[in-house]
C-alpha cells in the first residue's frame, strides 16, 4: 500500500489545482502549494474518508493561532503525514474488535 | 416559505441524528417572481440550494444541540430537473455524509410528489455562534417549524 505521504499528495493534487510533481515532504501546504482554507476543507474530507478518521483541523488550527504549535508540525507535508498515521494508529481497534 | 425573508423552511417532518425530511410551500406571489420570470414566475435555483441548505442546517444545529451555527462553504454539483413555480409543496431531505471538525458535509434535495425537482452535496463551517442574537434567532426559527418539537423523530424521508 502506498504511503501516508504519497495518498495524501495524490489526494491533494486531485482535489486542488496543485500537479502531483510539485508535492514533496518538505512542501508546506498552505505557503508553499497555495491551499487556501476552503479547499484544504476538501483535502481534509478526502483524507477522512480515504482513512477513516477525523483530522482534528479545528484544534490543529487554535493550535497555531495560539503560537503553541508551529504551524510546520500540522502543515507541512511530511508532518502531516505523520499526524495521519498517528491518528489512524490511535484508531485502529483491539483483537476483540474494539468500541 | 417567505423568499424575500430567507425564511425557506415551513416544516420539519421528521429527524435523527442522520438525516431531515421538512416541508415548503412556494407562495402564490413574492417580489422575487416579479423579476423571476415576469409573465412565467419560477422559484431562482439559487433559492432551491438555500433550501436544500437550510435544511442541512436545521439537520446540523439539531446535532449539535445548537452549539454551533452551520455556514455554507461549497455547493457541488448542483442539478436542477424541474422548473418549480408557486404553490408547489416542496419535500426537502438532507442526510449526513460527514461530520468532520469544524465542518460537515451533507447530500440534500428537493422532490416534489416524489418525483426529484434537485439535489446537491453541501459542504458547512461549524463555528460557535458569532452572536448571542443569531443563536436566539435560529432557536426561534427551529421552534417556528417544529424542529425538536413533538412533530421531530422517525425516519428521514425515502
Amino acid at each position: 500500500m502506498a504511503s501516508a505521504l504519497d495518498r495524501i499528495a495524490d489526494i491533494i493534487a486531485e482535489t486542488s489545482d496543485v500537479p502531483r510533481e510539485k508535492i514533496t515532504p518538505d512542501s508546506h501546504v498552505i505557503n508553499d502549494l497555495g491551499i487556501d482554507s476552503l479547499d484544504f476543507l476538501d483535502i481534509v474530507f478526502a483524507i477522512d474518508k480515504a482513512f477513516g478518521i477525523k483530522v482534528p483541523v479545528e484544534a490543529w488550527t487554535q493550535e497555531v493561532n495560539a503560537g503553541t504549535a508551529p504551524a510546520e508540525q500540522y502543515f507541512v507535508m511530511k508532518n502531516l503525514a505523520t499526524r495521519i498515521e498517528e491518528l489512524v494508529a490511535a484508531k485502529v481497534p483491539g483483537p476483540s474488535g474494539g468500541a | 416559505m417567505r423568499l424575500e425573508y430567507f425564511q425557506m423552511i415551513d416544516r420539519v417532518t421528521a429527524v435523527d441524528p442522520e438525516g431531515i425530511a421538512a416541508e415548503a410551500i412556494v407562495p402564490a406571489a413574492s417580489p422575487v417572481f416579479e423579476g423571476h420570470f415576469p409573465g412565467h414566475p419560477l422559484v431562482p435555483g439559487v433559492l432551491l440550494v438555500e433550501t436544500m441548505a437550510q435544511a442541512s442546517g436545521y439537520l446540523l444545529l439539531h446535532r449539535s444541540g445548537f452549539a454551533r451555527m452551520p455556514f455554507l462553504s461549497t455547493v457541488k454539483e448542483a442539478k436542477f430537473r424541474s422548473f418549480v413555480t408557486p404553490e408547489t409543496r416542496l419535500e426537502v431531505t438532507a442526510k449526513l455524509e460527514h461530520d468532520g471538525s469544524g465542518y460537515a458535509v451533507t447530500r440534500a434535495a428537493i422532490a416534489v410528489a416524489g418525483k426529484r425537482i434537485c439535489d446537491a452535496e453541501l459542504v458547512f463551517r461549524t463555528l460557535p455562534f458569532p452572536a448571542p442574537e443569531l443563536e436566539a434567532a435560529m432557536r426561534a426559527q427551529a421552534e417556528r417549524i417544529g424542529l425538536g418539537g413533538p412533530t421531530g423523530g422517525g425516519p428521514h424521508g425515502p
